[in-house]
């Protein structure tokens, strides 16, 4: 792949970040990342010991044989040994670094994914709620990946490169001051105009960056309703727009790559001229012999000029992959360092028991849970039985402190009942969803579970007690056995067929192509809507909580899987306590409580007789509905 | 594939074959400079003649400035071409997209087309730029370098070669291997990053069963799998470093040691001998680039197979030779109607259909999901080209029609509708672009819009957002409706486009059709009785065919099915929601 070219990006602290990676590849890798950095330094030694390799070959060898009157080729084949077993060196040094930095860098990159991930299931739902799913996922597909690169080769390259360019230099140094001096001149002019290049160069790629979102936008925008054009016959309009976005991209992307060819060829050329520039000055001080300064010298000079300004040339080239691997570090960083879900509930669900009249802890599975409540104050254990009473006591909510959602909602819900909410949209009713199981924490108030304040209840325990069918239905890559499975991970066939048919589903699965072993892909994307609400039933059935909240779909499924949605759910909701965010009639009428909400306030409540009779906002609901019933 | 993408540089096949011509003369310049620093070494140095050393360096600078014009054109050229060839894509991917009908879209996805267009172009755009500047480059490196080698000396020039046939041969399998396996490899990491998306847009779900450790586990062992697979691909190409080592350092060794022969015993020169070592490295780095250019091709090569699978694909519905551009009244049969999607499968969708709907009537059409209602109306505005049969309008077969005038007169408001980003205005203006603000007015009025768009700050200046994300959705169906409305058409079909406005509104609109465009044939798709009830004649659809036709009354006398829905609905199961949504 090419290295992606782009505006670099601003880094806060890309010092801080950069040292952070490495800690992070140093945690578990640190003997690894010892035995590159000394491959990297044995591979330096071979190749400048490559470079004097030519000194010694011409000066020391070649010049006294070819005086010699009877050479003898022995001190030749000598030295070209030691240089093969140096060379040896040189490769097995390489291919062991290319070998562990291998598994560093995969390692690295399989760590932070897992570390990511498990990282972001702990993160609150508000998280996901205010980040764009896309922004999430690009942590995973391009993030992470721009670090492979970084970590498996532009940080030894840079390494390697440093070294080369020390060790050169000395032995520049060595070799002639003169020489050496000319030679960084003609580096500080190529740093110079590789830096004028890469700003031209970079503000022309901050302008095509532009000018491609713009493109990206317009064609997403219109692939999406690409059959709305059609049936507007809006198709020339289209191209013409198109057009006139797709010119303004090649400008911009034909000047902004211009400037990025063009620093290879000017890098190059400069570094011909420097070459050039050693030759004729070292060639007249070689000639003239000064300071010793011979024909084996001036060889092995122009390599070292030629290897100088290589790594120079490298480091520069890697530093815009750098920068952009540093801001996907950056953003990985980011996500591991966000908030983790708090959980300071220390109330528990338990297997329980009754011995004697007292409800106990046991380890089997008997059907019946309790809540195990450890009072810090005397030290003592109560056990209270999982019944599903839920209270809420003047509760405040809002998804920002400035702007809250709901105000001061009251309302009690014993074992059993049936609790409906309805109101317009954006009344509140999906909010109160997320409160019961602490999706979202209140401001103010109190919301009670069996008597318990919720927040005293640990999280994972809390939302195990509870069973929720959402609006949208969300399905996993497996098959239909294993979806409803997700309710409940040990369940046996037997019982994922009994919550099927209590759901309504098993019809519908037998007889889909492989029964309960259908594969489903796509969240489901094989099955109709309303098949795919009866399998989200299905697996709250078999988890078996106490305590249901339920939001109905509102989008329009035929009458007939509706009336099966509608029944499984009538099952489901037999002997539990079940918040329902109503959208239909019948699911209202037979409630035990209604709350009508407004506006994040409960402004009506009771059966739905009481309700009609009152003639309030209710009645205007139902009546407006039911005109013609 | 690489026909049609050809096809695609049109004005930029000048510029695409200097890039090559430039490149291959830089290579040319760069072949030269170490002949002459040869001859700077045995004709200047040794000899002592500076003069010499002075001529020599001067041809130096004047070949090192050849070689930066000939580069910098490269460059120039190669940007030219690329950015322009990828523009070219785009703009025949586009006005062929264009031209698809209905079944083209769905054969492509939304997301498809728009990865193809913009990654998978990007993909193409720079393996051209690649192509161009490199891949003459490389060989012309390597042939020129094998040239002067021999050119020097041709016994050694001849290890050369024997090194470049190991290390192809060499790079010929690893690349072979590692193409093969990060194939797998890839395809297994696109199904992690789709198992990482399936778990970020169920959070939810997963928060309340409280599957978070059961994500981590299964998520961790999938990961500890990518990372043995991407060691498997990897650890052949590990190979890759070492043996180009080797073969440079036994290179330099075996010339060292024969040129050091020759220079003493047969008159090779010191200078010849630096040069040649320097062409060395100019052999084995262009056969390393060459398979980079490999690896990358066939990385490209599936982008630009989905690029051209796009441009070559042929819009199934052409307009006839010659159009029909007239559309005499709203009238419309269904003549022995046939429809299925693909035209190979065994079950039609629509089969048997036989109607008449005269001119002006309203008509409602209820059924359940998957009784191909949609499909039955998207016949008429000819959406799809039904398979057996014929649909006429207006007298005349849908097909003899000119395909803009009968989509013109035959107005549907889509299932999937969607608004574009842009005002109110700009939006209602899709229909009919010289629609005046009074006559959008008076539309939204008809479907109930303006109440809501008049409450807005900016009224029919609001912008939407693209996607239409913020409007509600009773609001959405309802602009969608006015803009259907603005073409004035003969025939107004509404699929489902009013099931998230509330019962009161959705009468309200009903009435409004009746009274004001009375003479407009209407047909609803709903799946509320109460929405079809007041039609002229209603449609009830069943498993692909017409179970019945006839009035309210008509229907729930003899009709099964009409009547089952209705009771069902009138007992209390209607929509509580949107009502009063938009207030």
């Amino acid at each position: 792949m090419a290295p992606v070219r782009g505006p670099r990006p601003k880094l806060e602290n890309p010092g801080k970040l950069f040292s952070r990676l490495m800690r992070y590849v140093m945690k578990d890798y640190w003997f690894a990342c010892i035995i590159v950095f000394v491959c990297i330094v044995v591979n330096v030694y071979v190749s400048i010991q490559g470079t004097l390799f030519m000194k010694t070959l011409i000066d020391g060898i070649i010049e006294p044989l070819k005086a010699a009157a009877n050479p003898d080729f022995s001190v030749l084949a000598q030295a070209i040994g030691r240089m093969a077993l140096i060379y040896l060196l040189g490769i097995v040094g390489a291919f062991t670094q290319s070998r562990i930095m291998m598994y560093v860098s995969q390692g690295v990159l399989r760590n932070l994914r897992i570390e990511v991930y498990h990282h972001m299931q702990s993160l609150p739902i508000k998280y996901f709620d205010t980040h764009a799913h896309g922004d999430i996922m690009s942590v995973y597909t391009n993030d992470i990946d721009t670090l492979r690169q970084m970590v498996s080769q532009s940080i030894p390259q840079i390494i390697s490169s440093c070294f080369t360019i020390v060790s050169v230099f000395i032995n520049m140094l060595i070799l002639s001051v003169p020489l050496t001096i000319l030679t960084l001149v003609m580096v500080a002019v190529m740093m110079y105009c590789a830096k004028k290049i890469m700003s031209l160069s970079g503000s022309n790629f901050v302008v095509q960056q532009k000018s491609l979102g713009a493109v990206n936008g317009f064609i997403e925008e219109m692939m999406g309703g690409q059959k709305v054009v059609k049936v507007f016959c809006h198709e020339q309009e289209n191209i013409e727009k198109f057009n006139e976005l797709n010119e303004q991209l090649f400008i911009s992307a034909n000047n902004a790559n211009k400037f990025a060819n063009v620093m290879g060829p000017v890098n190059a050329q400069l570094g011909h001229l420097s070459y050039v520039f050693c030759a004729i000055f070292g060639g007249i001080l070689a000639i003239n012999g000064v300071g010793g300064f011979t024909l084996g010298s001036l060889a092995s000079f122009l390599n070292f000029n030629k290897n100088f300004s290589m790594p120079i040339n490298q480091v520069s080239q890697q530093f815009n992959s750098i920068i952009m691997a540093l801001a996907g570090a950056e953003r990985v960083f980011k996500l591991l360092d966000e908030q983790p879900e708090v959980d300071d509930g220390y109330v528990t669900l338990v297997n329980a028991k009754e011995v004697n009249g007292e409800l106990t802890e046991t380890e089997e599975r008997t059907g019946r849970w309790a809540w195990k409540h450890f009072h810090k104050a005397d030290g003592t254990t109560t056990y209270v039985e999982v019944k599903g009473d839920v209270t809420f006591d003047g509760v405040d909510f809002g998804y920002t402190d400035e702007k809250m959602v709901l105000h001061d909602i009251k309302m009690y819900a014993t074992p059993g009942q049936k609790i409906a909410f309805v109101g317009s949209t954006g009344a509140g009713k999906t909010t109160i969803t997320n409160l019961i199981n602490r999706f979202y924490d209140i401001q103010d108030g109190k919301i009670r579970y069996d008597g318990i304040n919720i927040n005293k209840i640990k999280k994972a325990d809390l939302r195990r007690s509870l069973g929720i069918v959402l609006q949208d239905t969300h399905l996993f890559t497996g098959t239909v056995a294993d979806n409803i499975r997700y309710g409940k991970l040990d369940a046996t066939d037997e019982e994922v067929i009994a919550a099927a048919k209590l759901a309504n589903a098993d019809g519908f699965i037998r007889r889909l192509p492989e029964g309960y072993d259908t594969m489903l892909t796509g969240d489901g994307g094989n099955l109709s809507q309303g098949q795919r609400q009866l399998l989200a039933i299905a697996r709250a059935a078999i988890a078996d909580p106490p305590v249901l909240i339920l939001d109905e779909a509102t989008s329009s499924i035929d009458t007939r899987t509706e009336r099966l949605v509608q029944d499984g759910m009538d099952k489901l909701m037999k002997g539990r306590t079940t918040f329902v965010i109503a959208h239909r009639l019948s699911t209202v009428r037979n409630s035990d409580c209604i709350m009508v909400l407004e506006q994040g306030r409960i402004i009506e409540r009771g059966t739905h007789d009481q309700l009609i009779d009152e003639k309030g906002k209710y009645y205007q609901l139902y009546t407006g509905n039911a005109m013609k019933a | 594939m690489l026909k049609t993408l050809a096809r695609q540089i049109k004005e930029f096949k000048t510029v695409s074959i200097l890039t090559p011509v430039f490149m291959v003369l830089e290579v040319i310049m760069d072949t030269i400079i170490p002949l002459i620093m040869a001859s700077i070494i045995d004709k200047g140095v040794e000899v002592g003649d500076i003069n010499h050393i002075y001529k020599m360096g001067a041809l130096m600078i004047l070949t090192a400035a050849v070689g930066l014009f000939t580069g910098y054109m490269g460059g120039w050229c190669g940007a030219k071409a690329s950015t322009g060839f990828a523009r070219n894509l785009r703009k025949a991917m586009f006005e062929n997209i264009q031209t698809f009908s209905f079944a083209n879209l769905d054969k492509f996805s939304t997301a498809g087309l728009v990865t193809r267009m913009t990654t998978d172009v990007t993909n193409v755009q720079n393996a051209y730029q690649m192509i161009l500047r490199m891949c003459f480059r490389a060989p012309g490196n390597l042939i020129c370098a094998m040239v002067m080698a021999f050119f020097i000396s041709p016994k050694l020039a001849s290890i050369y070669l024997l090194a470049v046939v190991f290390l192809g041969l060499c790079l010929v399998l690893i690349m072979g291997r590692t193409t093969k396996y990060f194939r797998q490899v890839f395809k297994k990491y696109d199904e992690l990053n789709a198992s990482v998306q399936e778990n970020v847009s169920a959070i939810r779900v997963v928060k309340a069963y409280v599957r978070e450790d059961y994500e981590k586990n299964r998520f961790t062992k999938a990961a500890e799998n990518l990372y043995k697979m991407f060691i498997n691909a990897e650890r052949i190409l590990t190979l890759n470093n070492p043996l180009m080592q080797l073969t440079v350092y036994t290179c330099i060794l075996l010339i060292s040691w024969m040129g050091a022969e020759m220079i003493v015993m047969d008159g090779l020169t010191t200078g010849q001998l630096m040069s040649l070592l320097t062409y060395c490295m100019n052999i084995l780095m262009s056969l390393m680039m060459l398979s980079m250019i490999f690896v990358m091709m066939t990385m490209s090569a599936a982008a630009g197979q989905r690029v051209a699978e796009v441009i070559n694909e042929q819009s199934d519905l052409v307009n006839p030779s010659n159009p029909v551009y007239e559309v005499k009244d709203g009238s419309i049969v269904f003549k022995d109607v046939v429809f299925s999607y693909k035209k190979d499968s065994a079950e039609p969708v629509l089969k048997d259909i036989d109607l008449e709907i005269r001119s002006g009537e309203t008509i409602g059409i209820i059924g359940g999901t998957g009784s191909a209602k949609s499909s039955l109306v998207n016949l008429i505005s000819r959406l799809y080209d039904v398979t057996g049969g014929s649909v006429t309008v207006g007298g005349v077969d849908v097909r003899d029609y000119d395909l803009e005038t009968l989509r013109n007169e035959v107005s549907v408001v889509l299932q999937k509708n969607v608004l574009f980003s842009g005002t109110i205005l700009d939006n209602l203006r899709w229909g009919n672009k010289e629609a005046t603000e009074e006559e959008c007015k008076h539309a939204c009025r008809l479907t109930c819009a303006d109440e809501f768009i008049e409450r807005f700050p900016d009224g029919y200046e609001t912008h939407i957002e693209q996607g239409g994300t913020n409007v509600s959705g009773g609001q959405k169906q309802r602009l969608c409706i006015a803009r259907a409305l603005l073409k004035k058409p003969k025939i107004l079909i509404l699929d489902d486009s009013t099931s998230a406005v509330d019962t009161a509104t959705d009468a309200k609109i009903r009435k409004a059709f009746a009274e004001e465009i009375p003479g407009t044939t209407k047909l609803i798709i709903a799946q509320r009785v109460s929405s079809v009830e007041r039609a002229d004649r209603i449609i009830v659809m069943e498993n692909g065919r017409i179970n019945g036709f006839g009035t309210h009354e008509e229907l729930l006398e003899n009709n099964e099915i009409y009547r089952d829905v209705y009771e069902s609905q009138t007992q209390g199961s209607g929509d509580f929601d949107e009502n009063g949504g938009d207030h």
